[in-house]
Protein backbone atom coordinates (compact mmCIF):
# COMPACT_ATOMS: atom_id res chain seq x y z
CA UNK A 1 0.00 0.00 0.00
CA UNK A 2 1.25 3.61 -0.99
CA UNK A 3 0.41 6.83 0.53
CA UNK A 4 1.66 9.60 -1.62
CA UNK A 5 5.18 8.03 -3.19
CA UNK A 6 5.43 6.38 0.76
CA UNK A 7 5.93 2.99 0.43
CA UNK A 8 3.69 1.30 3.69
CA UNK A 9 5.06 -2.18 2.96
CA UNK A 10 8.61 -0.84 3.03
CA UNK A 11 8.28 1.91 5.41
CA UNK A 12 6.47 0.88 8.14
CA UNK A 13 9.49 0.38 10.61
CA UNK A 14 10.78 3.21 9.93
CA UNK A 15 7.21 5.49 10.21
CA UNK A 16 6.81 3.47 13.48
CA UNK A 17 10.35 4.30 14.88
CA UNK A 18 9.85 8.03 13.46
CA UNK A 19 6.64 7.87 15.53
CA UNK A 20 7.80 6.50 18.97
CA UNK A 21 10.69 9.16 19.00
CA UNK A 22 8.50 12.03 18.33
CA UNK A 23 5.87 10.83 21.31
CA UNK A 24 8.76 9.93 23.52
CA UNK A 25 10.05 13.53 23.32
CA UNK A 26 6.42 14.80 23.94
CA UNK A 27 5.50 12.64 26.67
CA UNK A 28 8.64 13.85 28.45
CA UNK A 29 7.97 17.55 27.89
CA UNK A 30 4.63 17.36 29.06
CA UNK A 31 5.99 15.41 31.93
CA UNK A 32 8.66 17.76 32.70
CA UNK A 33 6.34 20.78 33.04
CA UNK A 34 3.76 18.83 34.80
CA UNK A 35 0.71 18.88 32.35
CA UNK A 36 1.31 14.71 32.75
CA UNK A 37 1.55 13.25 35.74
CA UNK A 38 -0.03 13.30 39.57
CA UNK A 39 3.50 15.19 41.29
CA UNK A 40 3.56 17.82 43.42
CA UNK A 41 5.35 20.34 41.63
CA UNK A 42 6.42 24.04 42.33
CA UNK A 43 3.10 25.28 40.19
CA UNK A 44 0.67 22.85 42.20
CA UNK A 45 2.16 23.50 45.74
CA UNK A 46 -0.05 26.13 46.91
CA UNK A 47 -3.01 24.91 44.49
CA UNK A 48 -5.21 23.67 47.59
CA UNK A 49 -4.90 26.72 49.50
CA UNK A 50 -7.93 29.18 48.55
CA UNK A 51 -7.16 32.48 47.55
CA UNK A 52 -10.54 34.48 48.11
CA UNK A 53 -9.33 37.98 47.64
CA UNK A 54 -8.56 40.53 45.14
CA UNK A 55 -5.78 39.97 42.21
CA UNK A 56 -2.55 41.48 42.33
CA UNK A 57 -1.69 40.15 45.83
CA UNK A 58 1.08 38.19 47.41
CA UNK A 59 -0.21 34.24 47.40
CA UNK A 60 0.69 34.15 50.92
CA UNK A 61 1.73 36.97 53.40
CA UNK A 62 -0.88 39.22 51.15
CA UNK A 63 -0.57 42.03 54.01
CA UNK A 64 2.19 44.32 53.66
CA UNK A 65 4.07 47.37 54.48
CA UNK A 66 6.97 48.62 52.79
CA UNK A 67 9.92 49.95 54.04
CA UNK A 68 13.09 51.66 53.36
CA UNK A 69 16.31 52.04 55.21
CA UNK A 70 20.09 51.23 54.89
CA UNK A 71 22.39 48.75 55.91
CA UNK A 72 25.16 49.60 57.63
CA UNK A 73 28.51 47.23 57.44
CA UNK A 74 30.56 46.55 60.29
CA UNK A 75 33.62 45.01 58.17
CA UNK A 76 33.42 41.80 60.23
CA UNK A 77 31.83 39.87 57.60
CA UNK A 78 34.07 40.55 54.53
CA UNK A 79 36.97 38.42 56.13
CA UNK A 80 34.88 35.61 55.22
CA UNK A 81 33.01 36.62 51.99
CA UNK A 82 33.88 39.11 49.27
CA UNK A 83 30.61 40.44 48.75
CA UNK A 84 30.38 43.94 48.33
CA UNK A 85 27.36 44.57 50.79
CA UNK A 86 29.97 43.34 53.64
CA UNK A 87 32.52 46.07 52.38
CA UNK A 88 31.24 48.85 51.59
CA UNK A 89 30.19 51.51 54.10
CA UNK A 90 26.27 52.01 53.60
CA UNK A 91 24.03 49.97 51.21
CA UNK A 92 20.53 50.87 50.60
CA UNK A 93 17.88 48.76 51.70
CA UNK A 94 13.90 48.25 50.53
CA UNK A 95 12.06 45.82 52.08
CA UNK A 96 8.61 44.62 53.25
CA UNK A 97 6.75 43.92 56.91
CA UNK A 98 3.88 41.42 56.73
CA UNK A 99 1.88 39.20 58.49
CA UNK A 100 2.00 35.10 58.00
CA UNK A 101 -1.67 34.83 56.53
CA UNK A 102 -2.82 34.37 53.69
CA UNK A 103 -5.20 37.58 52.77
CA UNK A 104 -4.44 41.10 52.40
CA UNK A 105 -7.34 41.60 54.64
CA UNK A 106 -6.85 39.26 57.52
CA UNK A 107 -6.68 40.55 61.10
CA UNK A 108 -3.16 41.50 62.48
CA UNK A 109 -3.97 39.34 65.37
CA UNK A 110 -5.02 36.28 63.07
CA UNK A 111 -1.36 34.40 62.83
CA UNK A 112 1.62 34.33 65.32
CA UNK A 113 4.02 34.77 62.19
CA UNK A 114 5.29 38.26 61.48
CA UNK A 115 8.06 38.60 59.09
CA UNK A 116 10.32 40.65 56.86
CA UNK A 117 11.72 40.67 53.74
CA UNK A 118 14.16 42.78 52.22
CA UNK A 119 16.36 43.61 48.87
CA UNK A 120 20.13 45.26 49.43
CA UNK A 121 21.55 46.53 46.22
CA UNK A 122 25.12 47.03 46.76
CA UNK A 123 27.32 50.12 44.76
CA UNK A 124 28.29 47.70 42.35
CA UNK A 125 24.46 46.33 41.37
CA UNK A 126 24.70 43.07 43.12
CA UNK A 127 21.55 42.10 45.16
CA UNK A 128 21.01 40.20 47.85
CA UNK A 129 17.32 39.69 48.45
CA UNK A 130 15.67 37.49 51.55
CA UNK A 131 12.17 36.83 52.84
CA UNK A 132 12.66 36.12 56.75
CA UNK A 133 9.95 34.57 59.73
CA UNK A 134 10.41 35.33 63.67
CA UNK A 135 10.78 31.19 63.66
CA UNK A 136 14.21 30.16 64.07
CA UNK A 137 13.93 27.01 61.90
CA UNK A 138 11.48 24.83 59.68
CA UNK A 139 9.20 22.09 60.42
CA UNK A 140 10.18 19.80 58.63
CA UNK A 141 13.29 18.81 56.45
CA UNK A 142 11.85 19.17 52.85
CA UNK A 143 9.09 20.79 51.65
CA UNK A 144 6.46 18.11 50.90
CA UNK A 145 6.94 17.89 54.85
CA UNK A 146 5.14 20.83 55.23
CA UNK A 147 2.19 20.14 53.45
CA UNK A 148 1.93 16.73 54.67
CA UNK A 149 2.16 18.83 58.31
CA UNK A 150 -0.88 21.15 57.13
CA UNK A 151 -2.83 18.13 56.21
CA UNK A 152 -2.20 16.19 59.32
CA UNK A 153 -2.80 19.09 61.61
CA UNK A 154 -5.86 20.61 60.25
CA UNK A 155 -8.96 20.22 62.08
CA UNK A 156 -11.73 17.02 61.11
CA UNK A 157 -14.81 18.04 60.16
CA UNK A 158 -16.51 15.82 62.79
CA UNK A 159 -14.38 16.41 65.78
CA UNK A 160 -13.20 20.01 65.16
CA UNK A 161 -9.92 18.72 66.37
CA UNK A 162 -7.30 17.01 63.79
CA UNK A 163 -7.28 13.51 63.63
CA UNK A 164 -4.38 11.55 65.95
CA UNK A 165 -3.91 8.83 63.50
CA UNK A 166 -2.91 11.40 61.14
CA UNK A 167 -1.21 13.50 63.48
CA UNK A 168 0.82 10.33 64.60
CA UNK A 169 1.55 9.26 60.99
CA UNK A 170 2.85 12.52 60.09
CA UNK A 171 4.94 12.39 63.17
CA UNK A 172 6.72 8.69 62.56
CA UNK A 173 6.95 9.85 59.12
CA UNK A 174 8.68 13.58 60.31
CA UNK A 175 9.74 13.10 63.61
CA UNK A 176 12.10 16.37 63.72
CA UNK A 177 8.97 18.86 63.58
CA UNK A 178 7.64 17.00 66.69
CA UNK A 179 9.59 20.24 68.45
CA UNK A 180 8.68 22.78 66.20
CA UNK A 181 4.85 22.12 66.99
CA UNK A 182 5.87 21.86 70.96
CA UNK A 183 7.56 25.34 70.43
CA UNK A 184 4.71 26.78 67.92
CA UNK A 185 2.15 25.75 70.74
CA UNK A 186 3.81 27.77 73.14
CA UNK A 187 4.89 30.42 70.46
CA UNK A 188 4.88 34.03 72.34
CA UNK A 189 2.51 36.57 69.98
CA UNK A 190 4.98 39.03 69.13
CA UNK A 191 2.75 42.53 69.67
CA UNK A 192 5.12 44.55 67.31
CA UNK A 193 7.61 44.32 64.27
CA UNK A 194 9.97 46.20 65.72
CA UNK A 195 10.93 43.44 68.48
CA UNK A 196 11.08 40.36 66.21
CA UNK A 197 13.64 38.47 65.70
CA UNK A 198 13.47 37.57 61.39
CA UNK A 199 14.94 34.02 61.30
CA UNK A 200 16.61 33.30 56.89
CA UNK A 201 16.14 29.75 58.60
CA UNK A 202 18.18 28.29 55.93
CA UNK A 203 22.16 27.49 55.71
CA UNK A 204 24.37 30.02 52.57
CA UNK A 205 27.80 29.82 52.31
CA UNK A 206 30.18 32.90 52.33
CA UNK A 207 32.94 32.67 50.19
CA UNK A 208 36.09 34.13 50.90
CA UNK A 209 38.76 35.51 48.06
CA UNK A 210 40.85 33.01 48.58
CA UNK A 211 38.53 30.46 48.23
CA UNK A 212 37.65 29.64 51.63
CA UNK A 213 34.21 28.27 52.02
CA UNK A 214 32.10 29.05 55.63
CA UNK A 215 28.41 27.64 55.81
CA UNK A 216 26.03 30.44 58.12
CA UNK A 217 23.09 30.72 59.14
CA UNK A 218 21.83 34.73 60.14
CA UNK A 219 18.88 36.92 61.51
CA UNK A 220 18.12 40.13 62.43
CA UNK A 221 18.25 40.39 66.21
CA UNK A 222 16.29 43.67 66.92
CA UNK A 223 17.72 46.78 68.58
CA UNK A 224 14.49 47.48 70.10
CA UNK A 225 12.96 45.02 73.26
CA UNK A 226 10.86 41.98 72.12
CA UNK A 227 6.96 42.78 73.17
CA UNK A 228 3.79 39.57 73.72
CA UNK A 229 0.60 40.04 73.53
CA UNK A 230 -1.26 38.37 76.65
CA UNK A 231 -4.14 36.60 75.40
CA UNK A 232 -6.82 39.57 76.25
CA UNK A 233 -4.68 41.82 74.62
CA UNK A 234 -4.28 39.92 71.88
CA UNK A 235 -8.26 39.15 71.75
CA UNK A 236 -8.30 43.08 72.02
CA UNK A 237 -6.43 44.20 69.20
CA UNK A 238 -7.59 46.19 66.56
CA UNK A 239 -7.19 44.72 63.08
CA UNK A 240 -4.11 46.56 61.74
CA UNK A 241 -2.54 47.01 65.33
CA UNK A 242 0.62 45.54 64.28
CA UNK A 243 1.22 47.69 61.16
CA UNK A 244 0.02 50.81 63.08
CA UNK A 245 2.49 50.74 65.44
CA UNK A 246 5.62 50.47 63.41
CA UNK A 247 4.29 53.70 61.42
CA UNK A 248 4.00 55.28 64.30
CA UNK A 249 7.20 54.30 66.10
CA UNK A 250 9.09 55.02 62.97
CA UNK A 251 7.36 58.55 63.25
CA UNK A 252 9.47 59.19 66.32
CA UNK A 253 13.04 57.09 65.24
CA UNK A 254 14.28 54.36 62.83
CA UNK A 255 14.36 51.39 63.81
CA UNK A 256 17.19 48.52 64.18
CA UNK A 257 18.18 44.94 63.75
CA UNK A 258 21.83 43.35 63.61
CA UNK A 259 22.42 41.09 61.24
CA UNK A 260 23.86 37.92 63.04
CA UNK A 261 25.78 35.29 61.32
CA UNK A 262 25.85 32.26 63.16
CA UNK A 263 29.29 30.13 61.91
CA UNK A 264 28.23 26.04 61.11
CA UNK A 265 31.23 23.92 63.19
CA UNK A 266 32.63 20.85 60.81
CA UNK A 267 30.11 18.21 60.76
CA UNK A 268 26.64 21.25 61.19
CA UNK A 269 23.98 19.79 58.83
CA UNK A 270 23.95 22.55 56.31
CA UNK A 271 20.99 21.28 54.29
CA UNK A 272 18.19 20.85 56.79
CA UNK A 273 16.37 23.28 57.68
CA UNK A 274 14.85 21.77 60.26
CA UNK A 275 18.37 21.70 62.26
CA UNK A 276 18.95 24.57 63.91
CA UNK A 277 22.63 24.49 65.23
CA UNK A 278 23.99 24.93 68.75
CA UNK A 279 23.98 28.21 70.23
CA UNK A 280 27.50 28.19 71.21
CA UNK A 281 28.17 28.16 67.41
CA UNK A 282 30.68 31.46 67.17
CA UNK A 283 28.68 34.63 65.74
CA UNK A 284 29.45 37.25 64.01
CA UNK A 285 27.60 40.51 63.42
CA UNK A 286 27.77 41.26 59.51
CA UNK A 287 26.34 44.95 60.05
CA UNK A 288 22.73 47.03 61.12
CA UNK A 289 20.19 47.66 59.17
CA UNK A 290 18.10 51.10 60.27
CA UNK A 291 14.84 50.53 58.51
CA UNK A 292 13.85 54.69 58.13
CA UNK A 293 10.09 55.28 56.84
CA UNK A 294 7.58 52.75 55.85
CA UNK A 295 5.08 53.02 52.67
CA UNK A 296 2.33 51.64 51.32
CA UNK A 297 2.27 48.10 49.87
CA UNK A 298 0.54 49.55 46.49
CA UNK A 299 4.09 51.11 45.91
CA UNK A 300 5.46 49.14 42.83
CA UNK A 301 8.93 49.72 44.42
CA UNK A 302 8.39 46.99 46.75
CA UNK A 303 4.65 45.17 45.75
CA UNK A 304 6.57 44.36 42.19
CA UNK A 305 9.65 42.92 44.14
CA UNK A 306 10.12 39.11 44.32
CA UNK A 307 12.26 38.82 47.89
CA UNK A 308 13.32 35.82 46.24
CA UNK A 309 15.64 34.10 49.04
CA UNK A 310 17.96 32.32 46.55
CA UNK A 311 18.88 35.34 44.98
CA UNK A 312 22.37 36.30 46.57
CA UNK A 313 25.60 38.41 45.68
CA UNK A 314 28.67 37.02 44.62
CA UNK A 315 30.76 35.74 47.37
CA UNK A 316 28.19 34.02 48.83
CA UNK A 317 26.56 30.55 47.54
CA UNK A 318 23.04 28.42 48.57
CA UNK A 319 23.32 25.55 50.26
CA UNK A 320 21.68 22.66 49.27
CA UNK A 321 19.03 22.65 51.61
CA UNK A 322 15.58 21.36 49.64
CA UNK A 323 13.25 23.81 51.36
CA UNK A 324 15.67 26.91 49.68
CA UNK A 325 14.94 25.23 46.25
CA UNK A 326 11.49 24.88 46.55
CA UNK A 327 10.51 27.81 48.13
CA UNK A 328 12.42 29.98 44.76
CA UNK A 329 9.80 27.74 42.70
CA UNK A 330 6.89 28.73 44.62
CA UNK A 331 7.93 32.29 44.84
CA UNK A 332 8.19 32.63 41.42
CA UNK A 333 4.65 31.37 40.67
CA UNK A 334 3.26 33.65 42.97
CA UNK A 335 5.23 36.24 41.57
CA UNK A 336 4.18 35.53 37.81
CA UNK A 337 0.88 35.35 38.79
CA UNK A 338 0.01 38.61 40.58
CA UNK A 339 2.81 40.31 37.89
CA UNK A 340 0.29 38.85 35.15
CA UNK A 341 -2.45 40.52 37.13
CA UNK A 342 -1.42 43.90 37.70
CA UNK A 343 0.63 43.62 34.11
CA UNK A 344 -2.71 43.22 32.45
CA UNK A 345 -4.88 45.49 34.18
CA UNK A 346 -6.56 43.30 36.39
CA UNK A 347 -5.58 44.56 39.77
CA UNK A 348 -7.18 47.09 41.97
CA UNK A 349 -6.90 47.42 45.47
CA UNK A 350 -3.35 45.85 45.07
CA UNK A 351 -2.55 48.65 43.24
CA UNK A 352 -4.23 51.45 44.89
CA UNK A 353 -7.00 51.82 42.61
CA UNK A 354 -10.13 51.17 44.61
CA UNK A 355 -12.96 48.72 42.98
CA UNK A 356 -16.02 50.19 41.89
CA UNK A 357 -18.73 50.74 44.44
CA UNK B 1 46.94 25.15 -1.34
CA UNK B 2 46.91 24.58 -5.48
CA UNK B 3 44.45 25.36 -7.84
CA UNK B 4 43.79 21.98 -8.69
CA UNK B 5 42.58 20.52 -5.39
CA UNK B 6 40.79 23.80 -5.00
CA UNK B 7 38.91 23.12 -8.16
CA UNK B 8 38.24 19.68 -7.11
CA UNK B 9 36.63 20.75 -3.99
CA UNK B 10 34.44 23.29 -5.50
CA UNK B 11 33.22 20.51 -7.85
CA UNK B 12 32.29 18.06 -5.50
CA UNK B 13 30.42 20.94 -3.22
CA UNK B 14 28.49 22.37 -5.18
CA UNK B 15 26.06 21.73 -8.61
CA UNK B 16 25.73 23.97 -11.00
CA UNK B 17 23.78 25.89 -9.86
CA UNK B 18 26.07 27.11 -7.72
CA UNK B 19 24.74 25.65 -4.54
CA UNK B 20 26.40 23.90 -1.96
CA UNK B 21 25.67 20.00 -2.73
CA UNK B 22 26.02 19.90 1.70
CA UNK B 23 26.39 22.34 4.59
CA UNK B 24 29.31 23.28 5.11
CA UNK B 25 31.82 22.70 8.46
CA UNK B 26 30.87 25.21 10.14
CA UNK B 27 27.08 24.93 9.90
CA UNK B 28 26.80 21.48 10.60
CA UNK B 29 28.74 21.66 13.66
CA UNK B 30 26.67 24.79 15.17
CA UNK B 31 23.62 22.99 14.28
CA UNK B 32 24.63 19.85 15.93
CA UNK B 33 25.77 21.77 19.06
CA UNK B 34 22.99 24.06 18.85
CA UNK B 35 20.10 21.26 18.28
CA UNK B 36 21.21 19.71 21.45
CA UNK B 37 21.48 23.14 23.74
CA UNK B 38 18.24 24.29 21.97
CA UNK B 39 16.44 21.08 23.24
CA UNK B 40 18.15 21.20 26.67
CA UNK B 41 17.26 24.65 27.13
CA UNK B 42 13.37 23.74 26.19
CA UNK B 43 13.33 20.71 28.83
CA UNK B 44 15.33 23.08 31.65
CA UNK B 45 13.05 26.13 30.91
CA UNK B 46 10.06 23.72 31.73
CA UNK B 47 11.80 22.18 34.67
CA UNK B 48 12.71 25.37 36.40
CA UNK B 49 8.78 26.28 36.66
CA UNK B 50 8.32 22.69 38.26
CA UNK B 51 11.00 20.95 40.41
CA UNK B 52 10.91 21.27 43.56
CA UNK B 53 14.99 20.77 44.01
CA UNK B 54 16.68 21.93 41.02
CA UNK B 55 15.39 25.60 39.97
CA UNK B 56 18.20 27.46 41.72
CA UNK B 57 20.77 25.30 39.73
CA UNK B 58 18.56 25.05 36.47
CA UNK B 59 18.17 29.17 36.13
CA UNK B 60 21.72 29.73 36.83
CA UNK B 61 22.32 27.23 33.85
CA UNK B 62 19.28 28.94 31.78
CA UNK B 63 20.88 32.17 31.27
CA UNK B 64 24.09 31.67 29.86
CA UNK B 65 23.08 28.76 28.08
CA UNK B 66 20.24 30.70 26.23
CA UNK B 67 22.72 33.78 26.27
CA UNK B 68 24.88 31.28 24.51
CA UNK B 69 22.33 30.32 21.63
CA UNK B 70 22.32 34.07 21.36
CA UNK B 71 25.88 34.48 20.02
CA UNK B 72 25.94 31.17 18.45
CA UNK B 73 22.52 32.08 16.18
CA UNK B 74 24.53 35.01 14.96
CA UNK B 75 27.37 33.97 13.87
CA UNK B 76 24.81 30.72 12.36
CA UNK B 77 23.12 33.38 10.21
CA UNK B 78 26.00 35.11 8.66
CA UNK B 79 27.31 31.82 7.42
CA UNK B 80 24.41 30.72 6.12
CA UNK B 81 23.66 34.13 4.22
CA UNK B 82 27.16 33.70 2.99
CA UNK B 83 27.18 29.98 1.70
CA UNK B 84 23.20 29.19 0.93
CA UNK B 85 21.91 25.96 2.12
CA UNK B 86 22.15 22.90 -0.25
CA UNK B 87 18.84 22.57 -3.01
CA UNK B 88 16.84 20.35 -2.51
CA UNK B 89 15.66 17.40 -4.52
CA UNK B 90 13.98 18.06 -7.45
CA UNK B 91 11.34 15.38 -7.03
CA UNK B 92 10.23 16.88 -3.67
CA UNK B 93 6.64 18.41 -3.74
CA UNK B 94 6.33 22.40 -3.67
CA UNK B 95 4.77 22.43 -0.04
CA UNK B 96 7.18 20.64 1.36
CA UNK B 97 9.82 22.57 0.21
CA UNK B 98 8.39 25.86 0.49
CA UNK B 99 7.42 24.41 4.26
CA UNK B 100 10.95 23.07 4.79
CA UNK B 101 12.13 26.96 4.33
CA UNK B 102 9.62 28.54 6.07
CA UNK B 103 10.15 26.99 9.02
CA UNK B 104 14.34 26.91 8.85
CA UNK B 105 13.57 30.54 9.00
CA UNK B 106 10.84 30.34 11.67
CA UNK B 107 13.45 28.03 13.59
CA UNK B 108 15.74 30.78 12.91
CA UNK B 109 13.51 33.39 13.94
CA UNK B 110 13.10 31.54 17.36
CA UNK B 111 16.57 31.46 18.32
CA UNK B 112 17.14 35.21 18.13
CA UNK B 113 13.61 36.13 19.64
CA UNK B 114 13.61 33.47 22.76
CA UNK B 115 17.02 34.71 24.21
CA UNK B 116 16.15 38.15 23.91
CA UNK B 117 12.42 37.65 25.06
CA UNK B 118 14.02 35.57 28.10
CA UNK B 119 16.81 38.74 28.82
CA UNK B 120 13.85 41.00 28.78
CA UNK B 121 11.81 39.09 31.14
CA UNK B 122 14.50 39.22 33.35
CA UNK B 123 15.00 42.89 33.10
CA UNK B 124 11.36 43.95 33.37
CA UNK B 125 11.33 42.16 36.50
CA UNK B 126 14.05 43.70 38.07
CA UNK B 127 16.09 41.04 38.11
CA UNK B 128 20.04 40.55 37.18
CA UNK B 129 20.77 39.05 34.48
CA UNK B 130 23.59 36.82 35.50
CA UNK B 131 25.87 34.55 33.68
CA UNK B 132 28.42 33.56 36.35
CA UNK B 133 28.22 34.53 39.92
CA UNK B 134 29.09 38.78 39.72
CA UNK B 135 28.80 38.63 36.04
CA UNK B 136 25.57 40.30 34.65
CA UNK B 137 24.40 41.59 31.54
CA UNK B 138 22.55 45.14 31.67
CA UNK B 139 18.97 45.44 31.37
CA UNK B 140 17.21 45.07 27.66
CA UNK B 141 13.72 46.08 29.01
CA UNK B 142 12.46 49.24 31.65
CA UNK B 143 11.55 47.06 35.01
CA UNK B 144 7.97 47.74 34.84
CA UNK B 145 5.16 44.70 35.36
CA UNK B 146 3.32 45.80 32.12
CA UNK B 147 6.46 44.77 30.88
CA UNK B 148 6.97 41.94 32.49
CA UNK B 149 3.42 40.39 32.29
CA UNK B 150 4.18 40.42 28.40
CA UNK B 151 7.11 39.82 27.67
CA UNK B 152 6.99 36.59 30.48
CA UNK B 153 4.06 35.02 28.33
CA UNK B 154 5.52 36.01 24.83
CA UNK B 155 8.77 34.01 26.61
CA UNK B 156 6.12 30.83 27.75
CA UNK B 157 4.43 30.90 24.21
CA UNK B 158 7.34 31.21 21.93
CA UNK B 159 8.66 28.90 23.91
CA UNK B 160 6.02 26.02 23.27
CA UNK B 161 6.11 26.81 19.87
CA UNK B 162 9.46 25.96 19.66
CA UNK B 163 9.17 23.10 21.05
CA UNK B 164 6.34 22.00 18.58
CA UNK B 165 8.29 23.21 15.55
CA UNK B 166 11.60 21.39 16.54
CA UNK B 167 9.15 18.19 17.00
CA UNK B 168 8.05 18.40 13.06
CA UNK B 169 11.40 19.60 12.22
CA UNK B 170 12.87 16.65 13.30
CA UNK B 171 9.96 14.37 11.83
CA UNK B 172 10.58 15.48 8.71
CA UNK B 173 14.53 15.03 8.79
CA UNK B 174 13.86 11.32 10.09
CA UNK B 175 11.46 11.02 7.18
CA UNK B 176 14.23 11.73 4.81
CA UNK B 177 17.06 9.74 6.48
CA UNK B 178 14.21 6.56 7.17
CA UNK B 179 11.48 6.75 4.51
CA UNK B 180 12.61 9.00 1.36
CA UNK B 181 16.22 8.40 1.68
CA UNK B 182 16.81 10.68 -0.60
CA UNK B 183 20.20 12.45 0.74
CA UNK B 184 18.73 15.37 2.68
CA UNK B 185 19.70 14.27 5.72
CA UNK B 186 23.20 13.60 5.27
CA UNK B 187 23.17 17.14 4.04
CA UNK B 188 23.96 17.69 7.58
CA UNK B 189 25.68 14.82 8.87
CA UNK B 190 29.57 14.47 9.18
CA UNK B 191 31.68 13.70 5.35
CA UNK B 192 32.30 10.09 6.53
CA UNK B 193 28.51 9.59 6.68
CA UNK B 194 27.62 11.39 3.34
CA UNK B 195 29.94 9.72 1.25
CA UNK B 196 29.34 5.92 2.79
CA UNK B 197 25.29 6.79 2.11
CA UNK B 198 26.01 8.42 -1.63
CA UNK B 199 27.52 5.28 -2.36
CA UNK B 200 25.13 3.01 -0.75
CA UNK B 201 22.20 5.30 -3.16
CA UNK B 202 24.17 4.37 -6.40
C1 LIG C 1 7.46 25.57 51.85
C2 LIG C 1 6.92 26.42 52.60
C3 LIG C 1 6.54 27.81 52.17
C4 LIG C 1 5.57 28.18 51.28
C5 LIG C 1 4.63 27.27 50.52
C6 LIG C 1 5.60 29.62 51.19
C7 LIG C 1 4.76 30.37 50.36
C8 LIG C 1 4.82 31.74 50.22
C9 LIG C 1 4.21 32.52 49.16
C10 LIG C 1 3.37 31.96 48.03
C11 LIG C 1 4.52 33.83 49.35
C12 LIG C 1 4.19 35.03 48.47
C13 LIG C 1 5.44 35.39 47.68
C14 LIG C 1 5.34 36.49 46.66
O1 LIG C 1 4.35 36.60 45.94
O2 LIG C 1 6.33 37.26 46.53
C15 LIG C 1 5.33 33.88 50.54
C16 LIG C 1 5.83 35.03 51.08
C17 LIG C 1 6.70 35.05 52.15
N1 LIG C 1 7.31 33.96 52.74
FE1 LIG C 1 6.98 32.04 52.35
N2 LIG C 1 6.58 30.09 52.02
C18 LIG C 1 7.18 29.02 52.64
C19 LIG C 1 8.21 29.05 53.53
C20 LIG C 1 8.73 30.19 54.08
C21 LIG C 1 9.80 30.25 55.05
C22 LIG C 1 10.57 29.05 55.59
C23 LIG C 1 9.99 31.56 55.34
C24 LIG C 1 10.98 32.21 56.27
C25 LIG C 1 12.16 31.87 56.49
C26 LIG C 1 9.06 32.34 54.54
C27 LIG C 1 8.94 33.71 54.56
C28 LIG C 1 8.13 34.44 53.74
C29 LIG C 1 8.05 35.88 53.78
C30 LIG C 1 8.81 36.81 54.71
C31 LIG C 1 7.13 36.26 52.79
C32 LIG C 1 6.68 37.69 52.44
C33 LIG C 1 7.51 38.21 51.31
C34 LIG C 1 7.28 39.64 50.96
O3 LIG C 1 7.00 40.45 51.84
O4 LIG C 1 7.42 39.94 49.77
N3 LIG C 1 8.31 31.47 53.79
N4 LIG C 1 5.51 32.60 51.04
C1 LIG D 1 17.01 29.33 23.20
C2 LIG D 1 16.83 30.00 24.25
C3 LIG D 1 15.77 29.76 25.30
C4 LIG D 1 14.81 28.80 25.40
C5 LIG D 1 14.53 27.65 24.44
C6 LIG D 1 14.09 29.05 26.62
C7 LIG D 1 13.05 28.29 27.09
C8 LIG D 1 12.31 28.55 28.22
C9 LIG D 1 11.18 27.78 28.67
C10 LIG D 1 10.65 26.53 28.00
C11 LIG D 1 10.72 28.38 29.80
C12 LIG D 1 9.55 27.93 30.66
C13 LIG D 1 8.33 28.58 30.14
C14 LIG D 1 7.09 28.28 30.91
O1 LIG D 1 6.99 27.22 31.55
O2 LIG D 1 6.20 29.13 30.90
C15 LIG D 1 11.54 29.52 30.07
C16 LIG D 1 11.37 30.41 31.12
C17 LIG D 1 12.24 31.45 31.39
N1 LIG D 1 13.40 31.78 30.70
FE1 LIG D 1 13.99 30.99 28.98
N2 LIG D 1 14.63 30.17 27.24
C18 LIG D 1 15.67 30.62 26.47
C19 LIG D 1 16.50 31.69 26.74
C20 LIG D 1 16.46 32.45 27.90
C21 LIG D 1 17.40 33.48 28.25
C22 LIG D 1 18.64 33.88 27.44
C23 LIG D 1 17.00 33.99 29.45
C24 LIG D 1 17.60 35.08 30.31
C25 LIG D 1 18.73 35.61 30.20
C26 LIG D 1 15.81 33.28 29.82
C27 LIG D 1 15.09 33.53 30.96
C28 LIG D 1 13.95 32.88 31.32
C29 LIG D 1 13.15 33.26 32.44
C30 LIG D 1 13.45 34.42 33.40
C31 LIG D 1 12.07 32.37 32.49
C32 LIG D 1 10.92 32.41 33.47
C33 LIG D 1 11.30 32.05 34.82
C34 LIG D 1 10.15 32.30 35.77
O3 LIG D 1 9.01 32.55 35.37
O4 LIG D 1 10.42 32.25 36.96
N3 LIG D 1 15.51 32.35 28.86
N4 LIG D 1 12.52 29.61 29.09
C1 LIG E 1 17.66 16.74 17.13
C2 LIG E 1 17.03 16.74 16.09
C3 LIG E 1 17.35 17.42 14.79
C4 LIG E 1 17.60 16.77 13.61
C5 LIG E 1 17.64 15.26 13.38
C6 LIG E 1 17.82 17.79 12.62
C7 LIG E 1 18.11 17.53 11.29
C8 LIG E 1 18.30 18.46 10.32
C9 LIG E 1 18.66 18.20 8.96
C10 LIG E 1 18.87 16.82 8.38
C11 LIG E 1 18.77 19.38 8.30
C12 LIG E 1 19.12 19.60 6.86
C13 LIG E 1 17.92 19.36 6.04
C14 LIG E 1 17.35 20.47 5.25
O1 LIG E 1 18.07 21.36 4.78
O2 LIG E 1 16.12 20.46 5.11
C15 LIG E 1 18.48 20.43 9.26
C16 LIG E 1 18.48 21.77 8.95
C17 LIG E 1 18.18 22.76 9.88
N1 LIG E 1 17.91 22.57 11.21
FE1 LIG E 1 17.81 20.82 12.18
N2 LIG E 1 17.68 19.03 13.19
C18 LIG E 1 17.41 18.85 14.52
C19 LIG E 1 17.22 19.84 15.44
C20 LIG E 1 17.19 21.19 15.17
C21 LIG E 1 16.93 22.23 16.13
C22 LIG E 1 16.65 22.03 17.65
C23 LIG E 1 17.00 23.42 15.46
C24 LIG E 1 16.83 24.83 15.97
C25 LIG E 1 15.98 25.25 16.76
C26 LIG E 1 17.29 23.13 14.07
C27 LIG E 1 17.40 24.07 13.07
C28 LIG E 1 17.67 23.81 11.76
C29 LIG E 1 17.80 24.83 10.73
C30 LIG E 1 17.60 26.33 10.97
C31 LIG E 1 18.12 24.16 9.56
C32 LIG E 1 18.41 24.81 8.21
C33 LIG E 1 19.87 24.79 8.00
C34 LIG E 1 20.64 25.91 8.66
O3 LIG E 1 20.52 27.06 8.23
O4 LIG E 1 21.39 25.61 9.60
N3 LIG E 1 17.40 21.76 13.94
N4 LIG E 1 18.20 19.85 10.47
Amino acid sequence: MKIGDIDLKRSWPALAGIGAIIAVLAAAFAWTSGLLGQRVTNMTFLEDTQHDFPAGYRRAHGKGMCFEGVFRSSGEAAKYSHASVFAQPETRAIGRFSIGSMSPYAADNSTSTVSMAMMLTADNGQQWRMKMNNEPYFPTRDAPGFLEMMKATAPDPSTGNPNPQQLAAFLAEYPEARKYMEADAVKPWASSFAGATYYAIHAYYLLAEDGRRQAMRWWLRPHAAFTAWSDEERAGASHDALFKEVGQRLTKAPLQWDIVMQLAAPGDPVDDPSQPWPETRQQVVAGTLEVQRVFDQTDGVCRDVNFDPTLIPAGMALSNDPVLATRAGIYAHSYNSRLHEIGYGKATDAVGKKTAQ
Amino acid sequence: MTTETRTVTKTSQANEAGQPERFNLLARLLHWTMAAAIIAMLFIGVAMMTSLTWRPELLDLHQPLGIAILLLAIVRLVNRLRHGAPALPADIPRWQVISAKASHWVLYALMFSLPLLGWGVRSAGGWPVTMLPGVTLPPIAPTHPVWYAVLRDAHGLLAWLLFAVVLMHLCAALMHAWVRRDGVFSTMTPGGLYHRYRRNRK
